[in-house]
C-alpha cells in the first residue's frame, strides 16, 4: 500500500474551515512538548500564551487593540494573496502611513477636532497606497518582483522614520529622546467606552472584513482577482488586464497598511519613536493565510493572533519566556497552515503498490 | 588619505561583501533546481546563534563554523519538507521560515546573551595578516576565502559536473526530468540544504567575525539583500560575485559616512541606501529581460509528476 493523492473537483469546505483549527491546537500541543524539552513548563505556557488573555476579562481590551491593525492589514493582504500579488513590505506602508498622519498633525498644530483627525487618517491610508505604489510601478513598468522591492522599501521606511523623529520632528521637550511630540487633545483618535484603551479602530476593524467580503463576492474587482490568482490564462482570455489586478492589489493593502498605521498612531500610542514600528506589517501575513485569504477569517485569525501577543507578553512574567517565543507559535501555525493547504485540495488515498494514472491529472 | 586607507577600505568593503556572497551562492543554487526559498534571512539568523553557541561551548570557532552549517541546513529542511513533501506554497513558506527562524534564534539565544567569543580572524602569522600592506591580502577570516573559493567551485559544478546538469534539468524542467528517472525531489532537498549551510555560514560571520557576540536580528535584512542579488546576477556566479562587492561597497559607505561624522546628508540616508540601490539595480536588470530569460523555468512552481 502507498497513500495516493487524488485532486478533488472542488475544493474541500471541510477541509477550508478545519485545517485553521487544527493548525492551532497541533501548534500547542507541539509547544507544550517542545518547551518541556527545553526546560520550560510547557502546559503552563502555552495556557497563558493561547488562554490566559481570553479567561481574564481584562486583558479583552489589550487583545482588540492588538487585533485591529492586524486584522485591518490582513484583509488587503489577503486580497493581493488571492491574486498573486506578495506585498511583503506591509511593515513599511504602515510606518509611512503613521508618519503621513504625524505630518497632518504636526501641521495642523494646536488644532484639533475630528475633522483633523479624519484628514490624518486619509493621509495615512494615501500614504501607504503611495509607498505601495512604488513595487506596482516597478512591477507593472519594469517586471521588478514586488516580493524584493516591496520588502526594501520597508527598510528605507524605517530609516525615513528614524530620520524625522530623530531630526525635523523630534519633540523638543523629549528629554533629547528620537521620538515625535505627543498629539494634542483634539488629535486623537476617541475610545469607544470611556476609561478603556478601545479606540474608535477597533470598531473599524469588526466592519471593514463584512465590507471586504461583500465586495470580494459580489463586486467585478473580487471576481477578476479571484480569476487572476487562480487561472492566470483563463483570465487574460476573458479580458482581464494583469496589470490592473496588480496595480490595486498594491493599492488597496498598501492602503489597508496605511490605516493600521495612522490608527495605532492615532488612536494608541499618540506619538512615534523607533520602537514603532513593531512587526504587525509581517504577522499580518500570518494572519491572512491562517483566515484563509478570507475576510471572515481574517478578523477570526487576527484575534488568534492577538491572544498570543498578550499571551506572550503574560508569559514573559509567569514562565519567564522571551517575547520572541510568541513569534515562533505564530510562524508554526503559519507552517501547519501551509503544510495542511493540500487537504484542501487533496483527497489522501491509500492504493495498491503497482503505479498507476488516475484519470483527471 | 593614502594607502592606509584604501587598504582599510578594502578590508571593510570584503568584510561586508562575504555574508551575502554566501548566502547568495547557496540560493542560486537552490533556484536553479527550480525553488524559491524566501527564508533566507530566517537561515542566516539560526547559523549565526548556533554557529556562536558551538563556539562558546567548544571554544573552536572552526567548529561553530560547521555547527553554523548543520542549523542553517535544518532549518532549511522544515522549508523542504513543506514544499516538496505537500507542495506547500513556496513564497509563502518561506516567509514563514524566516518568522520562525528569527523566533527561534531568539529563543536559542537567550542563554548566550552577554557572552563574548575571541572574533574568528585571519590564521595567517602575525607577519603575513598584520603586516600594514600585505593583510589586504592575509588579513581575512578563514570565511572570507572559504566564500571567495566557493564562487569557482559551485560555478564549476554548475556547469561542469553530471550532478550540477541534473540540479539545473530539474530546475528548467521538473517533469522531463522526472519521466527519465531522476529523482527531482532529492535533487531539490539536497540543493534546499545546500542553501540552507551556505547562509547559515554567512549568518556566523556576524556573530563571529564583525561582532563576535549575539543580538537578535543581527543579520538586519542582510538574507534579503542576497537574494536580491541572485536576481540581479541572472542566476549566474561571475555576476554574483560582482553584484555582492557592488553591494558591500554601498553597505561601506554608510560606515564612512556615520564614522566620519562629515556628510552633507543625513546618516539615514547612507542607512537606506543598500536598499534603493537594490531595487534600482532590480528595476535596471529586470527591464531588459534578458535577466528573466536567464530564470530557471520551474522557478517557485509546484513540482506535480503524474505518477
Amino acid at each position: 500500500m502507498r497513500i495516493k493523492l487524488e485532486k478533488r473537483r472542488e475544493p474541500s469546505m471541510l477541509m477550508l474551515v478545519a485545517t485553521p483549527v487544527a493548525s492551532v491546537l497541533v501548534t500547542m500541543l507541539i509547544g507544550i512538548v517542545v518547551f518541556d524539552l527545553i526546560g520550560i513548563k510547557g502546559f503552563r505556557a502555552v495556557v497563558d500564551i493561547f488562554l490566559s488573555p481570553l479567561l481574564a476579562s481584562y486583558k479583552w481590551q489589550d487583545v482588540a487593540v492588538k487585533a485591529a491593525p492586524l486584522v485591518i492589514i490582513a484583509l488587503g493582504l489577503a486580497v493581493g494573496n488571492r491574486a498573486q500579488v506578495w506585498n511583503i513590505g506591509a511593515e513599511g506602508q504602515y510606518v509611512i502611513g503613521a508618519l503621513c498622519a504625524a505630518g497632518v498633525a504636526i501641521g495642523f498644530g494646536t488644532i484639533g477636532g475630528p475633522v483633523v483627525v479624519v484628514l490624518m487618517v486619509a493621509a495615512g491610508i494615501l500614504g501607504g497606497a503611495a509607498w505601495a505604489a512604488i513595487p506596482a510601478w516597478l512591477r507593472t513598468r519594469f517586471s521588478v518582483n514586488e516580493i524584493l522591492s516591496s520588502l526594501m522599501l520597508t527598510y528605507v521606511a524605517l530609516q525615513v522614520l528614524s530620520y524625522l523623529v530623530g531630526g525635523p520632528w523630534k519633540d523638543p521637550n523629549g528629554r533629547n529622546f528620537p521620538a515625535s511630540a505627543p498629539l494634542g487633545d483634539g488629535q486623537t483618535l476617541p475610545v469607544l467606552f470611556a476609561g478603556s484603551t478601545v479606540h474608535l479602530g477597533v470598531a473599524v476593524a469588526i466592519v471593514l472584513p463584512f465590507v471586504f467580503w461583500y465586495l470580494m463576492k459580489r463586486s467585478v474587482f473580487g471576481f477578476q482577482v479571484r480569476v487572476v490568482g487562480s487561472a492566470p490564462n483563463a483570465a487574460r482570455h476573458g479580458g482581464f488586464d494583469g496589470k490592473q489586478t496588480i496595480w490595486l492589489a498594491l493599492i488597496i493593502s498598501g492602503g489597508m497598511a496605511g490605516l493600521a498605521g495612522s490608527m495605532e498612531f492615532a488612536g494608541v500610542l499618540h506619538k512615534i519613536d523607533l520602537g514603532f514600528p513593531s512587526g504587525y506589517g509581517f504577522t499580518a501575513i500570518i494572519v491572512s493565510f491562517l483566515g484563509r485569504l478570507n475576510p471572515i477569517g481574517c478578523l477570526i485569525a487576527g484575534i488568534v493572533l492577538a491572544v498570543t501577543y498578550v499571551g506572550g507578553q503574560m508569559a514573559q512574567t509567569t514562565v519567564h519566556i522571551p517575547n520572541s517565543t510568541a513569534g515562533i507559535f505564530q510562524a508554526m501555525m503559519l507552517f501547519f497552515i501551509l503544510a495542511s493547504d493540500i487537504l484542501v485540495r487533496y483527497r489522501i488515498r491509500l492504493v495498491p503498490s503497482a503505479p498507476q494514472l488516475v484519470a483527471g491529472e | 588619505m593614502g594607502a592606509d586607507f584604501i587598504i582599510a577600505a578594502i578590508i571593510t568593503v570584503v568584510g561586508l561583501t562575504t555574508p551575502i556572497l554566501l548566502a547568495g551562492i547557496g540560493e542560486l543554487v537552490v533556484e536553479k533546481s527550480g525553488v524559491l526559498n524566501l527564508g533566507v534571512e530566517g537561515m542566516m539568523l539560526t547559523g549565526a546563534i548556533s554557529g556562536f553557541a558551538v563556539t562558546v561551548i567548544t571554544g573552536n570557532p572552526w567548529a561553530g563554523v560547521i555547527g553554523a552549517a548543520i542549523g542553517g541546513a535544518l532549518a532549511s529542511l522544515l522549508f523542504a519538507v513543506l514544499v516538496l513533501q505537500l507542495n506547500s506554497n513556496q513564497v509563502a513558506t518561506g516567509l514563514a521560515l524566516t518568522i520562525f527562524g528569527t523566533g527561534l534564534s531568539s529563543l536559542l539565544g537567550l542563554s548566550f546573551t552577554g557572552r563574548i567569543v575571541a572574533p574568528f580572524l585571519s590564521v595567517f602569522p602575525a607577519s603575513l595578516s598584520a603586516d600594514p600592506i600585505l593583510k589586504v591580502i592575509f588579513g581575512y577570516s578563514p570565511i572570507v576565502y572559504f566564500a571567495l573559493l566557493m564562487v569557482p567551485l559551485t560555478a564549476w559544478f554548475l556547469k561542469s559536473t553530471r550532478a550540477g546538469l541534473i540540479l539545473r534539468a530539474v530546475g528548467e524542467n521538473d517533469l522531463s526530468a522526472h519521466s527519465i528517472g531522476y529523482s527531482v525531489r532529492r535533487v531539490r532537498y539536497a540543493a534546499i540544504a545546500f542553501g540552507g549551510a551556505m547562509a547559515g555560514i554567512g549568518g556566523c560571520y556576524f556573530s563571529l567575525v564583525i561582532t563576535p557576540m549575539w543580538a537578535e536580528k543581527m543579520t538586519a535584512g542582510r538574507g534579503w539583500i542576497a537574494l536580491a542579488l541572485v536576481v540581479f546576477a541572472g542566476w549566474r556566479m561571475g555576476r554574483l560575485l560582482a553584484g555582492a562587492y557592488f553591494f558591500g561597497i554601498l553597505m561601506a559607505l554608510e560606515l564612512y559616512a556615520k564614522a566620519s561624522g562629515f556628510s552633507f546628508l543625513p546618516s539615514q540616508f547612507w542607512a537606506a541606501m543598500p536598499y534603493i540601490m537594490t531595487v534600482v539595480a532590480l528595476s535596471f536588470i529586470s527591464s531588459r529581460g534578458t535577466a528573466g530569460a536567464n530564470a530557471p523555468a520551474c522557478l517557485g512552481k509546484p513540482f506535480l509528476p503524474s505518477t
